[in-house]
């Protein structure tokens, strides 16, 4: 028998049961594969255009994309400075593939995020280098995303070890701090904690203070990153033998630098995995600044589908929303999945 | 004063009074602004509010409710929407993500990769956008006259989903109620809106695909000597999935499920966004009209922090229940 044959005898018709599934799964994806082609490839209208071509079509409407990606892309940026968002975005990509390269993780890479989120904020902000200044409340699309993204992440990491510290610190009051922040921002659903970001926080500042819009989301997703994230640190510094803090201890260390020189870098190693797993709920949980009225990806491609004409190809734009979403998160959950390999390698 | 400084024990109370002093000091500065600006914009404070009437109408309620009840009913109404939404989707996602794991562990090729192609497009794509993308479908769908018409007796329109109930008021004895279509309209039946149908099946897919993954792990943990041990005890399959699979990969199963409920719970808020009214949505539609946003975030966090200590409650003394007893 030949090697193709051989192998559906394993695998498809390994057993009666087995064979009956095959039948049923080949008989729904028959019924299912040849119209979603006709839909998306066969009678699709491709190339510039208004609705009406695609309702000549029939099928898939990309003409929608061809027509508005910039919209969804970059929200209500102004139209004409619209490469400054697409630099900035193209900035965050580059250095975030940088980042992902073992070799790169020097201390220079943290310099080199803290120069990007710069350039970030003159391109977005603009008023320098003769670049026309646009308000946050203009920014949008992918751009906000990833800024808010990146940002909440950067500042809740550091935060979220002190948490962890805290959580396992043998100061009781210091514990019952930790202990209690933690649980209680777990304990409730993000849409609050964006909703007392974006309705309470005028109410907390002094009178005559305002805080940025973008900056009161961001302040509610880094608060909000930094609990789950305390708590990915903690399995890690569990996981590590008692006879480390003692040997720290024997060596004359004082907590902070036994803590910074010997506990850390091999708790944090530990839980690279779960980090990287909070970092792809973070960048799927920014979608959420969308209900407190922010103008991100999603916000802008249902933005961009407001249209009456344009909104019976909802699914079309979405799906080209969700594509890039997803970009990203199977980059980075591929990427934790091959760490944790290669981490487990230099273990042995 | 230096030996002072070397001593553990002072310098540990030192650094426990310095943080204290932090927390009590910004939570006082916080509560000090608030109340300045609160006056300052002649808001009143307090649960005064909860006892006086409403107002609005909520579109879709499991108790009677009317726009003269109080605030305190439609935060009830909206609480018990919250829990009617999380209770089914966590019963429906289980349901589906055990058949997705089972399947992805399956000898067929076709079926794994399928489940597969599942688990990681849903994963990697935000909840609140799948939820667009049903709300769309859910309101795109046609009118009650030209309703789909998939299985006897359930509909799909744009009226939402249309499905047989049990009609209780003919004596003790429940009567199949099989909707029909007259006029315009469905008589009989349950009828849930498009916003619950939408939010249910959201929540539903998403949850499973990751409920998928840690059945999957779960029945992976169970080693294979488990099986052929059991084979060999001449256990028929069902038996050995029954009395030795199960029992050992639900110990692994039961912590991370109980994650993914709290999750439920925790996202089912997003129906703010497609219009269906649970707390956070009632609670939003009273801070507006009254102002007092502290009170109704206040009020919702902890409700929900209630709701995720039940559940954690619930699924710890079940998890006890199947843990490894060792001596």
């Amino acid at each position: 028998m030949s090697r193709p044959l051989s192998w559906a005898k394993a695998n498809l018709f390994g057993s009666p049961a087995s064979s009956l599934l095959t039948v049923l799964t080949l008989a729904l994806l028959w019924q299912v594969v040849p119209p979603l082609v006709d839909w998306a490839l066969i009678g699709a209208s491709w190339g510039a255009g208004d609705p009406e071509r695609c309702r000549a079509a029939g099928g898939a409407c990309w003409t929608l994309l061809t027509e508005r990606h910039r919209l969804m892309l970059f929200g209500v940026y102004p139209y004409d400075q619209h490469w400054r968002p697409a630099l900035a975005v193209a900035l965050f990509i580059a250095l975030l593939a940088i980042s992902a390269n073992r070799r790169c993780w020097k201390p220079w890479l943290g310099g080199a995020w803290a120069l990007a989120v710069m350039i970030f904020a003159a391109l977005m902000w603009g008023g320098v280098l003769g670049l026309a200044p646009v308000e946050t409340s203009q920014w949008g699309g992918l751009p906000l995303t990833l800024v808010i993204a990146v940002l909440a992440i950067a500042v809740a990491f550091p935060f979220s070890i002190l948490l962890a510290l805290g959580r396992r610190s043998g100061l009781p009051a210091i514990r019952a701090v930790s202990v209690g922040y933690i649980e209680l921002v777990r304990g409730v659903p993000l849409v609050s904690v964006l909703f007392m970001a974006s309705v309470m926080f005028p109410l907390f500042l002094p009178e005559g203070m305002t805080i940025d819009k973008v900056l009161r989301a961001l302040v509610g997703m880094t608060l909000f990153t930094a609990a789950y994230l305390a708590e990915a640190v903690r399995g890690g510094l569990q996981a590590i033998p008692r006879g480390q803090f003692e040997a720290a201890d024997a060596l004359g260390l004082g907590y902070w630098r036994s803590m910074r020189l010997i506990i850390l870098p091999q708790a944090l190693r530990l839980v690279i995995p779960p980090i990287v797993n909070q970092f792809i709920t973070c960048f799927k949980d920014t979608s959420l600044v969308t209900i407190v009225g922010l103008y991100d990806l999603l916000a802008a491609s249902k933005a961009a589908l407001n249209d009456p004409a344009w909104r019976p190809y909802f699914v079309e734009g979405y799906l080209a929303a969700a594509l890039v979403y997803f970009c990203f998160c199977f980059f980075m959950s591929r990427y934790s999945q091959w760490l944790e390999r290669d981490l487990r390698q230099g273990n042995r | 004063m230096a030996s002072l400084w070397s001593n553990l024990r002072f310098r540990g109370l030192l650094y426990q009074v310095l943080v204290v002093g932090a927390v009590v000091a910004l939570g006082g500065w916080l509560v000090h602004n608030t109340l300045v600006n609160l006056a300052a914009r002649g808001i009143a404070t307090g649960l005064g509010f909860l006892g006086r009437e409403a107002g609005f109408d909520i579109s879709e309620s499991v108790i009677a409710f009317s726009p003269s009840d109080t605030y305190a009913r439609a935060l009830l109404v909206g609480l018990l929407n919250t829990l009617v939404v999380s209770g089914l989707g966590i019963v429906s996602a289980t349901v589906l993500g055990t058949l997705i794991g089972v399947a992805r562990l399956s000898g067929n090729w076709l079926v794994g990769r399928l489940s597969t192609v599942y688990i990681e497009s849903i994963r990697n794509v935000p909840l609140l956008l799948q939820l667009f993308v049903w709300y769309g479908v859910v309101t795109s769908l046609p009118v009650a006259r030209l309703a789909l018409h998939p299985l006897p007796g359930v509909f799909l329109s744009n009226r939402g989903l249309v499905i047989p109930g049990l009609d209780w008021s003919q004596g003790w004895l429940p009567i199949l109620d099989i909707p029909h279509l007259a006029g315009f309209n469905f008589v009989g039946g349950l009828t849930l809106s498009p916003e619950f149908a939408a939010l249910l099946a959201g929540l539903t897919v998403y949850t499973a695909a990751f409920i998928a993954e840690i059945v999957r792990a779960g029945i992976l943990a169970v080693p294979k000597g488990q099986t052929e041990a059991a084979l060999s005890l001449g256990l028929s399959r069902g038996q050995i999935l029954r009395l030795v699979i199960l029992p050992q990969a639900l110990r692994v199963i039961v912590p991370p499920l109980t994650s993914q409920y709290l999750n439920i719970a925790k996202n089912s808020p997003l129906a703010i966004a497609i219009g269906y009214p649970d707390l956070v949505a009632v609670s939003n539609t009273a801070i507006n009209q009254t102002g007092q946003a502290v009170e109704g975030v206040a009020l919702v966090m902890v409700v929900f922090l209630g709701i995720s200590l039940a559940l954690s409650a619930l699924m710890n003394w079940y998890n006890k229940r199947v843990a490894l007893v060792t001596r």
